[in-house]
Order: structure tokens, then C-alpha cells, then sequence
């Protein structure tokens, strides 16, 4: 049987859709998860997907991290549940005290839509284990607020510790801190992500299919788990 | 005190303010012929709003009858012109519905919010049908690229579109910005969208079945926007200054897209009987032409709409034009699942109205009534006007200065010079500065999109079948010569989603003009629709909707006449489409129809002359079409690799796209029949760049041949420099380094 994923859906979500088929694409079930529900019916991992939630009003994932939905995620990823947010969904990781650090306004103070290169830091974590160290990719990004904030002690630790999952190369297209795309917490079953993975898994209509490793990743790590 | 139906009959003479209001006096006394009495200022506020000229199309309408009266022949077209948006049949059970709409007033006053505001609209146009959007497209125009209000109005324009759209979750796949002086003052900000659905989901805007419920849902209803219909869209702006500019209406891309989810779901749920949004002209739009399309008869307790502001008058309530807002047919038996379905989305609903059989549209207000009309007198049977027109008197001047006696460059080293220089030009430069601010990837159906000639999405993620969308127009062209200046916009469109491999099937359009009281710019208006109307019948596409947008002119300066046309198109499997560029080395480049001396109103003429005269290029509709049934059919056989649209610029700024999107170059020679310059500028249509490789050239070459169809084989794609044999040649790099420099170069900072 295939691994259940989770996709929630917030006010506001956008890629809950490509999330699915991502997840479908890589070989899983996906399983639509409600806001305003506090069960998550069991699933084996869940993605927080991209989007507005609430209209980025206040601050984005700010009123997400508070829906009932996310009080079941919050206990589940401590307890090793794998969690992937992507985009808006890493905002909401972050606003949700499951990550460290912020995302602010992009220095360019401009929303920016860009097939963005990227390297794979960390090949250990949950949804990164079917990369290698050091690969490089190219997935969509889109963010309107993707500049990834922490004090220098918060950054020289994730450094420190490799929880640093994946940085731009290139082009910095944000202003976040050390070209930080995404990290990962301490256990390495949450990922938080600014770029789109679930928009490069087809051929057709990705700039390339090397987003689908992140999908893949978990449904390994459910299997060797 | 509120002005009653009663106090109407009682005090017949009391003066009322129509002219304020945008109403001529032969206009107010048809209304009081109509109600047979003095309107209350409510019925004032209605029918001023409803027989503006944004709303009632009274100086187009005789003019627009042409694209019902010349529609060819389909059985594609489920829904025609006359709702909110035509509805093609694309097969496998799928219809699809597209429309173009303007937002060029609002957006000159407020550039973000008028922008923005633009999106959300035509997205409810394509709800109201019961369609899942689908992807937003948007042409826009502004002054010269340099000058002081465009750096004031592009930045907004682009942020009140990607900051709506990338909130709503739509991906905007293309559209068009072009710049031109006579644009300066008047912006065009037109926006396109398209949505799918099954076609038993068809729903339309009729208020039948008495007793049924007469719901508004969505944002609550404020002050932005009142008058905005009658008085922004609807008078030139006056050179000296402000004198009736009222409030742009303010968007929530978030509502926004909570009622798109929250409409689908009550559609899907069979809980609707009919569906209107609320757009231009507010609750008195929506209401109206829900009883005159339906049984005709509606009461409306209009204090029981929700309110963001507790103090407006009954008269704004019923011309306010806040946004996110839908009203919907229910029968009373369903009410309670729509309610649920709807909060279930956190949004507000609220009953305020019911379908009677009276043949009347009644409003009470708080107990004493305020309105009392037919509803067909203020929705459909607006005043028409013949408005005078003539030929201007420069038009022949104009098209005997032909662009003959310019000087054009004589040897290699000019001609790469002028291709340097062109591919930087403001109208054919890196648009990326723009486009990179809009989602182009959301809802993971985006086959193609910009720069490609046109935008492609997948409709069915089983079987593939996918539409293909393209906008266009040559505001020069249309100044030259306004009936083939339409028909010119059309051959571009039709071309551009036809070189994609995708089959065109139905057109919609928005047409851009000045003032319509100006008998010079109504003849212009009335030339275009000639010339779409004969255009399309000889296509064999028929119009399916849309927009006039009229008053673009400040002072007596007019903005070129712009018909934008859009084309949308099929392909069964959008796995087959054909992309722009070459993507190896060796592909063998050939050039597709007739390559002719012809420049006027070229961007050659244009950007190195400043001129604008003589005779636009020959449009040859049947070649139009032999180009396209090639390119479809080769699309399908698989023989074709790449194919690219030869237009603004002509083959050299064609041949350059193609390099710059690929990263390799390319390396042809001139035909021998040809004049270097010609081959490489001139803007000859009915022309495509073809490009196969050797195992198809023979296949590829017999069915043009087949078809009468010119196919010159130029030379291939290779190196990594555009390069005209004997010529010149110019390296990607630097091609590429003046054709992303213009845009950033001004906003970028």
C-alpha cells in the first residue's frame, strides 16, 4: 500500500492541486486535509502547500498557524511525523515555531517568478534523501516574500549542524540570508522550502522533473522507517 | 430623506441632478416616459449607470450587431455573444469560456488598484459561467517608455496585476505591453481570462422560477467605486485637470479567491438556478439583467445587504461597485445547503431579494419603495445612438507618406547595427522585468507561456486536450488603415496559437478607441468592427464576446485605434504543441509564405524613423489559413520541432527570439530574390519560421507543397551567433545584452 500524504488546504492555498499531483506523480496517495479540521486522518506525512493563506494579511502564515489543522501538525512533526512547507508553507512552519528564523519582503520589493538553480546541502533529511550532497537542480520559484531571516548565532548553527537543506546558486533572488532556500529542523522530518518542487515534475510543464525527489525522499523514508 | 416611488408620483417636478449623473436630457426624458413619472433618485442612480456607455454599448452596439450578423457557421459555439462570456465546445464533453475585458480608466487614476481590479473582474465574468478559471492573460500599452507618467503608472500596473492574480492563483500565460506616445495619458490595461468546465456545468445569468431566492454573497458592499461605471469610463479625461475623478474600487485578491472556490462548490452541488457577478454598474446591473433575462420579475429588500459602511444611502448602495461580490438564483428548498457551502468558505451571504412574477423590479427600503421599472428598460433596451461618422480628412495624407524614401541601411555592418538596435527597442525588448512578477506555474497546467507566441494550458490532465490562447494587435496598422488593421489583428492571433499546433476556434476582442462623439475616431471604430466582423466570417471563427472601451483620448489626441483580438484555440493532446525555438544543433530553418517590400507601420519605421505613414501590409486571410492548417497538421505528425510567428521586427527579430531562447544560434542565408533588408525587417504577414529536422524535411516540405504553401529553406540552426551569411553576424550574448537591458534599465532601480 502507498504512503498517505497529507495536502492541506488553507484559505487562501494555491498549490494544494500540485502538491497532489506530485505526490501521485512520485508513487503516493495524496489525502486533502481541511483547516478547520484537527484531524489529519492518519496520514503518513503531510506538505504544507504554497499559496496566500488568509491573504498574507497580518503576516504571512501568521493566522494559519493558528488553524485547528495545525495544532495536530505541530504535535505530529515533534513527534517524527515528516512535514515539507513549501513556500507559504514554510512561512507557516516558521510562524509555527517548527523552524527557526523569518521570511521577509524580497529585497527587490517586487513578487519575482523565476526557474531558479539551486543546491541540495543536505541529502539526510526526510524529503531530501533521494538527492545527493551537493546536487544541483532547477525548480520554479515564486515569492513574494522569500527573504529567509536569522540572527548570525541561529545561521552558524544550522550551518553548524547541516540543517541547511538547500541554497541558491546563481542568483540570490530573494536577499536571504547566505542564499538559504530551505532548512530543516534538528530530527530532519521537517523541511521548510521556499522554491516549488511540485512544479517541476513533468516534463510538460516543469522547466525540468528535478523537483520529484523531494516527493520520492519520503516515501523511501516511510518505507525504511 | 429617502426619495420613494410615492414621493416621486407626489412631487413630480422636484429637479434631479441627470446631467451630474452623465444622463443627456433626451435620456432623462426617456426614463420618465418609461415610468410614466419622475424617476426617484434611486431609479436615477440605476439608469445612469445602467445606460452609460460602459454598460450599454449605446454608441457601439449598432456597430457590434456585424459579428452576430457574420458569425460563420459553428457548432463549436455553446454560449454566444450576450452573457457574461461566450462558451466554445472543445470536445470530449469540455466547453471552454474566455473573455477580454478593459480597465484603462481606473488603472490611469489609481494604477495598482485599477490594475488589480481589472483581474478580478473578468475572473468573475468566467465563474458566472460556471467555469473554473483557468490562467489570465493581459495586453497593455502605455506612452513612451521614458517618460515620467509611465514609470508612474507600469510599476503599479504590473503590481496590481501580479499582486491580484498570483494571490488568486491564476497563471498568467502571456498578453502583450507596447509602447507608443499617443498612449501616454490613456494606459491600456486589458485582461483576459479563460476557464473550463463540463458541459452539463453551463450556467447562465437568468433569475427564473417564482419564488426562488435572489442571494448576494461575498465581500460586503461599501463606498468605492460608486459612479464609477457613468463617470470614469464614460467621459474623456479633461486636459485641465480632476474634475470627476471618484474613487477606483479597491480589490481582495483573497476574497477573491474564496468565492471562486465557494461559487464552484454550490454550482458543482446543482444549487444554483442562475449566477451573475457584480462588476460595473453593481447591484443595479446584477439585478436588472437577472429579471430581464429571466421570468422578469424581482423584488429586492435592498436594506438587507450587508454593509462595510452603515451610512450610505440607498442610491450608492445600488451603484456601488465594491468588489468580490456574486449574486445567485436559489430555490428555497436548497437555501440552507447553499448557505452552509457557502460559510463553510467564510464567506457572507445574505438573502436580499425574490424572483415574482410582476414583470417588475421593485426595491423596497426599509418599508417604503424606491425603485419600480421594467427591468428590461434599464438592462437591455438602453438608448442606441448613430453616431456621425466620416473619414478623417488627414487619412489619405496619412497613407500617401509612404516609408519608401527612408533611409535604410546599405550594407552588413548596418543591417547588424539596426538588428542590435531593434531587439532592444522598447516594443520588441525582454518583457521578463514584467513577467517575472506574475505566476506563470500555479495550478500546474501551464504548457506554454510568454515569451512563446502563445499562451498554452492543459484542460484534461488524462487525455491532454489543452487550449492555446494568443492577444494582438498593431495600433499602427489600425491608424493606417482601421478595417485591415483589425483583420491584421486577427491573422496575427490566429498565427501565433496556430504555429503553437493548436487549431483556432472562436475570437473575443477588446476594442480600445477615443471619444466615440468624435466622428473621425467613430469611423475608425466603425472600420475595425467591419473588418473583424468580415475577418472572422472569413476564418470561419466566430466572435463569442466582448468589450468596447471608449474616451481613450485626452484633449482632441486619441490613442491609435487598438481592436485587441484574441484568439483561442484546441489541440487534442498538448504533448504534440510545437514550441518557439530550435532546441539542437543541425535543425534545418525554413521561412513559410511571402516575403514583400512592406514597412509601413513597421517598428522598423517606427523605432529608427519615428514615422508613421503609407499603406500597412497585405492581409491575405487564405494564406492565413493555409499556414495554419499546415502548421496544426504537422503539429499532430510530429514532423515540425519548432515554429515561431514572423511579425513586429520581421525575420531577423524572429530568427533572434528563436536564438535567445534556446541559447543556440542560428545560420541562414537570403534568398536570392530577396533584398537583404527586406529579408531581414520587413514585416510581410501570413509568414512563419519552420523548423524540422532532416529525418522530416522531405515530409514536411511535400505538405507545404501540398498545400500551396511557400516553404524556403534558409539555412540551420548552429553556433552561437545569429549570423546572415555575407551579411553579418551578432553573438547571442550581445544580442541578448540589449534585449534584456531597455526595461530594466528604466524601473529596475
Amino acid at each position: 500500500m502507498s504512503a498517505r500524504i497529507g495536502v492541506v488546504t488553507f484559505p487562501g492555498t494555491l498549490d494544494d492541486r500540485d502538491a497532489a499531483r506530485a505526490v501521485r506523480i512520485a508513487g503516493g496517495e495524496p489525502v486533502e486535509l481541511w483547516h478547520g479540521d484537527d484531524d489529519i486522518k492518519g496520514v503518513d506525512a503531510v506538505i504544507l502547500p504554497g499559496g496566500f493563506s488568509y491573504g498574507d494579511y497580518l503576516r504571512c502564515g501568521a493566522i494559519s498557524r493558528f488553524a485547528p489543522v495545525m495544532n495536530s501538525i505541530i504535535d505530529g512533526a515533534k513527534g517524527g511525523l515528516p512535514v515539507l512547507g513549501i513556500c507559504n508553507g514554510f512561512q507557516i512552519l516558521v510562524e509555527s515555531h517548527l523552524l527557526p528564523g523569518a521570511l521577509m519582503r524580497n529585497e527587490s520589493r517586487h513578487f519575482i517568478c523565476r526557474d531558479q538553480k539551486l543546491r541540495i546541502e543536505n541529502a539526510d533529511s526526510m524529503w531530501t534523501r533521494d538527492y545527493f550532497k551537493n546536487q544541483e537542480i532547477v525548480v520554479p520559484l515564486k515569492n513574494g516574500e522569500g527573504n529567509y531571516f536569522a540572527d548570525p548565532a541561529t545561521l552558524d548553527m544550522l550551518e553548524g549542524e547541516g540543517r541547511v537543506v538547500a541554497r541558491y546558486l546563481d542568483v540570490n533572488p530573494n536577499g536571504s540570508a547566505r542564499d538559504i532556500a530551505g532548512i530543516r529542523n534538528e530530527r530532519g522530518n521537517v523541511v521548510g522550502l521556499m522554491p516549488h518542487p511540485e512544479h517541476a515534475v513533468e516534463a510538460l510543464t516543469g522547466p525540468t522533473t528535478e523537483g520529484l525527489p523531494f516527493f520520492t525522499s519520503v516515501l523511501t523514508a516511510l518505507v525504511s522507517a | 430623506m429617502t426619495d420613494t416611488v410615492s414621493a416621486a408620483q407626489s412631487n413630480p417636478d422636484a429637479p434631479q441632478p441627470f446631467g451630474e449623473l452623465g444622463l443627456k436630457p433626451d435620456e432623462y426624458e426617456r426614463i420618465r416616459e418609461i415610468l410614466g413619472r419622475r424617476p426617484t433618485s434611486s431609479e436615477l442612480a440605476m439608469y445612469s449607470v445602467m445606460w452609460s456607455e460602459h454598460c450599454s454599448y449605446k454608441s457601439s452596439k449598432v456597430h457590434l450587431r456585424q459579428f452576430g450578423e457574420k458569425a460563420p457557421k459553428t457548432d463549436a459555439l455553446l454560449v454566444g455573444i450576450g452573457e457574461n462570456a461566450g462558451v466554445v465546445d472543445i470536445g470530449d464533453g469540455w466547453a471552454v469560456t474566455f473573455k477580454v475585458e478593459s480597465h484603462n480608466h481606473p488603472s490611469y487614476v489609481e494604477p495598482y488598484q485599477g490594475a488589480a481590479t481589472g483581474v478580478g473582474g473578468i475572473v468573475r465574468d468566467i465563474i458566472s459561467m460556471g467555469a473554473r478559471p483557468l490562467a489570465v492573460m493581459d495586453p497593455l500599452r502605455f506612452g513612451p517608455l521614458d517618460a515620467p507618467d509611465t514609470r508612474r503608472v507600469l510599476p503599479g500596473i504590473v503590481s496590481g496585476i501580479g499582486g491580484y492574480g498570483n494571490c488568486l492563483g491564476l497563471p498568467n500565460i502571456g498578453g502583450e505591453v507596447v509602447f507608443d506616445s499617443t498612449y501616454l495619458g490613456n494606459p491600456l490595461v486589458n485582461a483576459l481570462c479563460v476557464g473550463s468546465m463540463r458541459h452539463e456545468d453551463i450556467h447562465l445569468a437568468s433569475a427564473k422560477g417564482v419564488g426562488n431566492l435572489v442571494v448576494l454573497y461575498g465581500a460586503r458592499t461599501g463606498g468605492d467605486g460608486i459612479g464609477g461605471v457613468s463617470v470614469l469610463a464614460s467621459e474623456t479625461f479633461d486636459a485641465d485637470g480632476p474634475a470627476k475623478r471618484p474613487s477606483v474600487q479597491v480589490g481582495d485578491p483573497f476574497m477573491e479567491k474564496l468565492l471562486i472556490e465557494a461559487t464552484l462548490e454550490v454550482l458543482h452541488a446543482g444549487l444554483v438556478e442562475g449566477i451573475q457577478d457584480l462588476g460595473g454598474a453593481g447591484i443595479s446591473c446584477a439585478t436588472s439583467e437577472l429579471a430581464s433575462n429571466g421570468d422578469g420579475g424581482m423584488h429586492v429588500w435592498l436594506d438587507r445587504v450587508l454593509l462595510r459602511d452603515q451610512t450610505l444611502s440607498p442610491e450608492e448602495i445600488l451603484m456601488s461597485e465594491s468588489q468580490e461580490r456574486m449574486c445567485a438564483i436559489v430555490t428555497p428548498e436548497k437555501l440552507d445547503e447553499f448557505m452552509a457551502l457557502i460559510k463553510k468558505w467564510d464567506v457572507e451571504a445574505v438573502v436580499i431579494g425574490e424572483v415574482n412574477a410582476s414583470g417588475r423590479l421593485t426595491v423596497d427600503w426599509h418599508g417604503e419603495q424606491i425603485v419600480d421599472v421594467p427591468p428590461r428598460s434599464v438592462a437591455h433596451d438602453g438608448p442606441v445612438y448613430e453616431r456621425p461618422y466620416h473619414r478623417p480628412s488627414w487619412q489619405d495624407a496619412l497613407q500617401a507618406d509612404s516609408p519608401d524614401s527612408l533611409p535604410r541601411p546599405t550594407d552588413g555592418e548596418q543591417l547588424r547595427a539596426t538588428l542590435l538596435d531593434l531587439i532592444g527597442a522598447p516594443n520588441l525588448a525582454s518583457k521578463s522585468w514584467i513577467t517575472d512578477q506574475y505566476d506563470r506555474y500555479v495550478l500546474g497546467n501551464t504548457v506554454l507561456a510568454q515569451p512563446e507566441d502563445a499562451g498554452m494550458i492543459r484542460v484534461d490532465e488524462i487525455t491532454g486536450r489543452g487550449v492555446a490562447i494568443s492577444t494582438d494587435c498593431n495600433g499602427r496598422y489600425a491608424k493606417l488603415d482601421p478595417y485591415n488593421g483589425a483583420k491584421l489583428a486577427l491573422a496575427e492571433s490566429y498565427r501565433n496559437v496556430s504555429v503553437a499546433g493548436a487549431k483556432p476556434l472562436a475570437v473575443t476582442n477588446c476594442l480600445n478607441f477615443g471619444s466615440p462623439e468624435d466622428p473621425e475616431v467613430m469611423w475608425q471604430f466603425s472600420e475595425a468592427c467591419r473588418g473583424l466582423a468580415d475577418g472572422c466570417l472569413e476564418l470561419g471563427v466566430p466572435v463569442t464576446g466582448g468589450n468596447v472601451s471608449f474616451y481613450n483620448q485626452t484633449g482632441d489626441t486619441a490613442i491609435l485605434p487598438t481592436p485587441v483580438v484574441g484568439v483561442l484555440a484546441v489541440i487534442d493532446d498538448v504533448d504534440k504543441r510545437t514550441p518557439m525555438a530550435w532546441s539542437a544543433p543541425g535543425q534545418i530553418v525554413y521561412v513559410l509564405g511571402d516575403t514583400r517590400d512592406e514597412f509601413a507601420g513597421s517598428e522598423w519605421a517606427h523605432h529608427v524613423h519615428g514615422h508613421l505613414g503609407g499603406i500597412p501590409p497585405v492581409v491575405d486571410l487564405q494564406r492565413e489559413r493555409v499556414l495554419s492548417e499546415v502548421m496544426v497538421a504537422a503539429s499532430i505528425s510530429g514532423i515540425v520541432a519548432a515554429a515561431h510567428d514572423i511579425s513586429d521586427g520581421g525575420i531577423a527579430i524572429t530568427l533572434t527570439e528563436m536564438a535567445m531562447k534556446s541559447g543556440i544560434g542560428v545560420k541562414v542565408s537570403v534568398p536570392s530574390d530577396l533584398d537583404p533588408f527586406v529579408f531581414c525587417f520587413a514585416e510581410s504577414t501570413g509568414r512563419a519560421i519552420a523548423v524540422v529536422t532532416s529525418a522530416h524535411e522531405a515530409a514536411f516540405v511535400a505538405s507545404c507543397a501540398a498545400a500551396g504553401l511557400p516553404a524556403t529553406r534558409l539555412g540551420e540552426a548552429g553556433g552561437d551567433a545569429v549570423e546572415i551569411v555575407g551579411q553579418f553576424s551578432a553573438s547571442i550574448s550581445e544580442l541578448r545584452l540589449s534585449h534584456e537591458a531597455t526595461i530594466p534599465a528604466i524601473f529596475a532601480s
